[in-house]
């Protein structure tokens, strides 16, 4: 027995145990309290990870280390049993640095920064709620990598379902109702097709060890078994990663839920359901592997040229990154598809590439819209990169590393996914797996496309004011408040956004805009301060994020670029994402042996 | 010496990593002294690690010509095998080799001839144009990050020179299209410049994609992605595997080169500020696809369709891109579209068998090329503007840019004894050779060696005619449109600055000199020929020019003048052809997402509404519908029962 996979699960749980205890102090004593508190357990959690990571035997990284085997459920067989290999070690290791950055973000800021829902506010954002939700969620996350036992394994899988439920429907969007039920549904019903296929293994071979299944290589199990199986635990698993066609809730759910989520959705939970793959469905059903792979792949590449296509015709930014994902996700599900190491390795690497580019775009999304108050492109209206330098430069970055450009970490995953399909596993029919190559490859320049379309609608050109008028503000601004698509510049608003463009300086261009304002549309957009977008004409709505944004720029500070509390959330992703750009075989050297192992090749 | 060529790549990467950070750290003032302090630290991190590096790759290219270093080089650097048929004869070393699962990646690099000759190349050229730059970007707020990008540009560039595996090549491959992408966007104000970058970066990545399936191919084949490795595998692949391997290989070549018919990014890229045009988009970058053929050049020559295709493409490319160059009044897409055609010369030459003549021809034309870049430059600065048509008579205004530009405009023809002529005439050596031995077909070596005689003539027209349109005539008097912001320069008519006036004089003596170092391969017969032909090209521009001197020569083209300064439409065609369809499918999917994906998905929970609504129907309290219910049970029990009772 080992304690440290029990006190990585320990601290985290036990850090929201301690919130329950009612407590007495005033409003603003506790939420320094409630900031200090979640900063400080994510952060231990997160000591511990690298702990784990250094104390690993990385000569030896296909073995199971650190393993903890203690009966549960003793009638049922069940067993408490956890441990750590190469697979599974950067996901903890990523799982407990984005929670933790996720509280670095909430807790560092100054009040009224962008994004900070733990501080009081108005009809009360539920601090100490959305503490103690993201430290259950991190339970489960970290416990879904660490569980050796597949009825524990869904335990835990589970468990993330619901603070990821209240997390969306509480600090959400204005549509988070109907995006988290679908979120909670959807997945509900993945899972338990999840369940069925787990207890069909149980069933057929009477032991829920993974790591013993993992040796014997799906002795035991009829092929047509094998493929049921995999079919059942397949599907579970790709409603969470998502495959197409069972995305649809995930475009939804990013879209609504607030910055933490989608970083902890995008970075880790779509993690899980590839995690799955690697540690169940095909060590432990390697015929039921074969027999579906090609299905597998199919559906893989056909959601890459989906899931780009869909984001060439996306308007909101958000929503763009959130179907990016599938497009990833694809990539990762080519790679386990071809069932070869080098393909198992690419998803594996794509894995965390994904983890740490998609959380850091979703950081900066949030951060957009916290400041312009909306995510849609057509209202941003161009020229980030005069009005918001550091921030415009952190999207290009981030955009360009998503792409996958050679250097940064999303080139590995892609390339060798690739690679894989260019020679899969014996068995499977390789001009099929060539076509899937050559449409992976048109997938990665359709990636590049809407990326660089993106940045170009957002980040160049001249900034323009695209002021809403308060009635149509109600109805959302999308559709109708776009008077200036493609920097044609407002006949009024010429002379500001001129200046705008010219000078960054903050002062000066609350006064530009004011004194233009001030003359078309009153005061109500006036005291929006620097954002022209205007906080105001969103409080009648008396949505969530109206509210919140109405603080991030009451305090006359909407347009300010990359604060504090923001880079030191984003520097360990960018420095990872460089990292493991330049240097993939750290990554490369843990996964390796394990996969060899699993796929049973030398 | 490997560790040399790996500090030739790396300083210019610290450079661009510090200029990005550093330049205004710690004081984040951004006033205009603050601008100024930044730009002037900017500039000395920019400049001097390229200095060394080119000071480096002098010294490594020396080694090379000296044979220093073939035998038992420290670390882990080893002799490659001897240079026989497929082998390399250079210095290896390698740094790790990365396990992937199946065929490993080795971070290495290796320098032979080839590699230290394009080195120097490279960073001669990069000094030259941050040292340009310096006065060029005078006053912009974004120097710092554009001297920045410039020095990642270098060292992705020297990566791909020294690279010894192609993974690893592929990596500074695809960074010199980031770089190109972020520097042709530099004025991202403008909607015009941001939208070529983006093409730029599209239509190339297009054919990288290509590129890299191609090194899958001989990867593969090989069982190993090192360049040596590879190239001794050749004689074993069978002719399939090569040609496939080759056309991929293609691919990617024609998009970095900008040949036919990936060539459209090109010439929309000259959006960007000149020192980049004159660097990455006529010296360097585009030449790498050159490079990488003769990289590779065994497994080219083992695929004899591959290099008929080459041919046929290089003579489309270089007689029609020629043609465009002569209908252009933008300054900059004439030099852009000479680009186009002379990359195609050096492609005619790797067709026809000598890699020799492609390099000599891709060194010269990198030094005059990037030279008549930068006078344009110059002529820009001092005029204000890109169009020939507000241009002429400078001669007399900027005396030292007018001697460099000749001297460019000269070696562009192939006149003696600027260096492009010695070039140009071993290429067309090279291709008449083709016609009557080598691996191209009959009908492809005539057809290259036609076309390579036209375009000739046609260079001569071209040049002669940008050449006679700035420094000649007279200047038209037109009120000058406002400047747009971030292009404009102060209009002072006079001479440039002394950092831009150096790098140009320095260039315009390798562009005039270069090729007396290969003075003794002329051949006189094709030699005379050429020059007659570009001279004829030449006269008539002139004679066409001298009956109105205020008018365009272009004239001349009669009917043909529209279909060549829009490039034969090719642009319009792709644009209907992919761009649309893709868009079109784009909102097609976003649709079908929403109604069809998604709607089953709702569909099924209406259903399950629906289910629940009937289920719901026997526990509502409603005593009616009990009743009714039970009626009907009651009948159908006593409908059976005497039915089939």
């Amino acid at each position: 027995m080992n304690w440290l996979p029990i006190v990585l699960l320990g601290v985290p749980l036990a850090g929201a145990a301690a919130l329950i205890v009612p407590s007495r102090l005033d409003g603003v004593a506790r939420g320094r309290l409630l900031r200090v508190h979640g900063l400080a357990v994510s952060g231990i959690t997160f000591a511990l990870s690298v702990v784990l990571a250094v104390a690993f035997d990385y000569g030896d990284a296909a073995r199971m280390q650190f393993e903890t085997d203690m009966a549960w459920i003793p009638g049922l067989d069940l067993r408490f049993h956890l441990g750590v290999d190469g697979i599974s070690l950067p996901l903890v290791v990523l799982t407990a640095l984005l929670t933790f950055l996720c509280f670095v973000y909430l807790g560092w800021g100054d009040a009224g920064g962008p994004g900070q829902l733990l501080r009081p506010a108005p009809g009360g954002d539920r601090p100490r709620a959305l503490v103690f939700t993201l430290l259950v969620l991190e339970v489960g996350m970290i416990g879904t990598f660490l569980a050796l036992d597949l009825l524990l394994f869904f335990v835990f899988f589970e468990v993330v379902l619901i603070p990821m439920y209240f997390v969306i429907s509480i600090w959400g969007g204005r549509a988070r109702r109907a995006a988290a039920i679908k979120f909670i549904l959807y997945t509900l019903l993945g899972s338990v097709v999840l369940l069925l296929g787990l207890l069909l293994i149980w069933a057929q071979t009477g032991t829920l060890d993974v790591t013993a299944l993992a040796r014997a290589h799906g002795t035991g199990m009829s092929r047509s078994v094998q493929i049921v199986a995999f079919v059942a635990v397949g599907i579970g698993l790709a409603v969470k990663t998502p495959m197409w066609p069972l995305h649809t809730w995930l475009p939804d759910a990013h879209t609504e839920a607030p910055t933490v989520g989608s970083v902890l959705l995008a970075g880790v939970l779509l993690k899980m359901g590839t995690y799955g793959f690697a540690r169940i469905a095909i060590p432990v059903l390697p015929d039921g592997a074969a027999a579906v792979a090609p299905w597998l792949g199919a559906f893989a590449v056909v959601g890459i040229i989906y899931g780009a296509l869909a984001c060439l015709a996306q308007r909101d930014l958000k929503r763009m990154i959130a179907y990016s994902s599938i497009g990833h996700m694809g990539f990762v599900l080519l790679g386990f598809a071809t069932l070869t190491p080098v393909g198992v390795n690419a998803a594996l690497f794509g894995n965390i590439a994904h983890g740490l580019i998609t959380g850091l775009l979703f950081f900066i999304a949030g951060a957009i819209k916290e400041r312009y108050g909306t995510a849609d492109m057509p209202a941003l209206g161009g020229g980030m990169l005069a009005r918001l330098p550091h921030l415009g430069s952190l999207l290009t970055f981030t955009c360009i590393a998503s792409l996958g450009l050679p250097g940064l970490a999303g080139f590995w995953g892609e390339m060798l996914a690739l690679l894989g399909a260019y020679e899969p596993a014996p068995g499977l029919s390789r001009p099929l797996f060539l076509a899937f190559m050559a449409v992976g490859g048109i997938g990665a320049v359709l990636t590049a496309a809407y990326f660089l379309v993106m940045l170009s609608r957002v980040t160049h050109g001249r900034p323009v004011e695209t002021v809403h008028a308060p009635a149509l503000a109600g109805s959302g601004p999308a559709e109708e408040a776009t008077p200036s698509e493609y920097g044609a510049p407002l006949p009024a608003g010429t002379s500001g956004a001129r200046s705008i463009g010219a000078g960054i300086d903050t002062v000066n261009s609350v006064d530009t805009v004011n004194s233009v304002d001030a003359g078309s549309s009153g005061a109500g957009a006036t005291g929006s301060g620097g954002g022209a977008t205007g906080p105001a004409d969103e409080s009648d709505s008396g949505g969530k994020d109206g509210r919140s944004r109405l603080r991030a720029v009451g305090s006359g500070d909407g347009f300010r670029d990359v604060m504090r509390h923001e880079l030191a959330a984003w520097t360990p992703l960018i420095g990872l994402i460089l990292l493991f750009g330049l240097w993939p075989k750290a990554l490369l050297l843990v996964t390796d042996p394990v996969v060899r192992t699993l796929v049973g090749a030398p | 010496m490997i560790t040399f060529a790996a500090l030739a790549v790396l300083l210019p990467f610290l450079a661009a990593v510090a200029g990005l950070l550093g330049s205004r750290w710690p004081r984040r003032a951004r006033d205009e002294q603050g601008d100024r302090r930044a730009d002037r630290r900017a500039a000395w991190i920019a400049v001097v690690p390229t200095a060394i590096s080119a000071a480096l790759a002098g010294w490594l290219a020396y080694a090379d010509w000296a044979g220093l270093g073939r035998d038992g080089e420290s670390l882990t650097a080893a002799a490659a095998g001897p240079g026989g048929a497929g082998g390399i004869d250079g210095v290896t070393g390698t740094l790790t080799v990365v396990d992937t699962g199946s065929i490993p990646i080795s971070l290495g690099l290796l320098v032979d001839g080839l590699a230290a000759t394009i080195g120097v190349l490279v960073t001669m050229v990069a000094l030259a144009v941050q040292i340009y730059s310096v006065g060029y970007l005078h006053g912009d707020r974004r120097y710092p990050s554009y001297s920045a990008f410039i020095s990642l540009f270098t060292s992705a560039m020297l990566l791909v020179v020294y690279a010894a595996d192609l993974l690893v090549l592929y990596v500074g491959w695809e960074v010199m299209g980031l770089c190109s992408y972020l520097l042709i966007g530099h004025w991202w104000e403008d909607r015009d410049n941001s939208r070529a970058a983006v093409k730029a970066f599209l239509v190339t990545r297009l054919g990288d994609v290509g590129f890299l399936f191609g090194i899958f191919v001989l990867g593969a084949a090989a069982d190993s992605f090192k360049i040596a490795d590879v190239l001794a595998a050749v004689p074993e692949m069978s002719s399939g595997t090569l040609i496939a391997a080759t056309m991929l290989l293609l691919a990617g070549v024609a998009g970095k080169s900008a040949q036919v018919p990936l060539h459209t990014w090109l010439p929309d890229a000259m959006a960007g500020p000149t020192p980049i045009s004159a660097l990455i988009h006529a010296a360097t970058m585009v030449a790498a696809g050159i490079f990488i053929v003769a990289r590779l050049y065994p497994a080219f020559l083992a695929a004899g369709p591959t290099l008929d295709v080459l041919a046929v493409l290089a003579a489309l490319g270089m007689l029609g891109a020629a043609l465009a160059a002569l209908a252009q009044d933008d300054l900059k897409r004439v030099l852009a579209y000479s680009t186009i055609s002379q990359l195609a010369y050096m492609a005619a030459a790797l067709a026809a068998g000598s890699d020799s003549a492609a390099i000599f021809h891709l060194v010269t034309h990198g030094a005059f090329k990037a030279l008549l870049f930068l006078c344009a430059g110059a002529v820009i600065h001092a005029v204000g503007s890109n169009l020939m048509s507000t241009m002429g008579g400078l001669r007399r205004e900027l005396p030292v840019t007018f001697v460099t530009m000749t001297i460019g405009f000269a070696a562009l023809m192939g006149l003696p004894p600027a260096s492009g002529f010695f070039s140009k005439d071993e290429v067309l050596v090279a291709v008449e050779g083709a016609i009557s031995q080598g691996t191209l077909t009959d009908a492809a070596a005539l057809l290259l060696y036609g076309s390579a005689l036209v375009t000739v003539a046609v260079t001569g027209a071209y040049s002669t005619r940008a050449w006679l349109r700035t420094f000649f005539g007279m200047r038209p008097v037109v009120a000058l449109p406002e400047p747009a912001p971030g292009t404009a320069h102060v209009i002072e008519t006079q001479e440039a600055p002394a950092t831009m006036k150096w790098p140009i004089v320095i260039l315009a003596v390798p562009a005039l000199l270069l090729g007396f170092v290969r003075v003794a391969d002329v051949h006189v017969g094709t030699a005379g020929l050429s020059v007659a032909l570009a001279l004829l090209g030449a006269g008539t521009v002139y004679a066409v020019w001298r009956s109105a001197p205020l008018s365009d020569p272009a004239r001349m083209l009669g009917p043909l003048r529209l279909p060549c300064e829009r490039a034969f439409f090719i642009d319009s065609v792709y644009r209907l052809v992919f761009v649309v369809p893709v868009l079109v499918l784009a909102r097609l999917v976003i649709r079908t997402d929403d109604r069809v994906v998604d709607g089953a998905v709702r569909g099924s929970g209406r259903m399950t509404l629906g289910l629940s609504g009937v289920v719901r129907l026997v526990q509502n309290g409603n005593a009616q519908l009990y009743v009714t219910g039970l009626l009907a049970g009651v009948l159908l029990i006593s409908v059976g029962a005497v039915m089939f009772g």
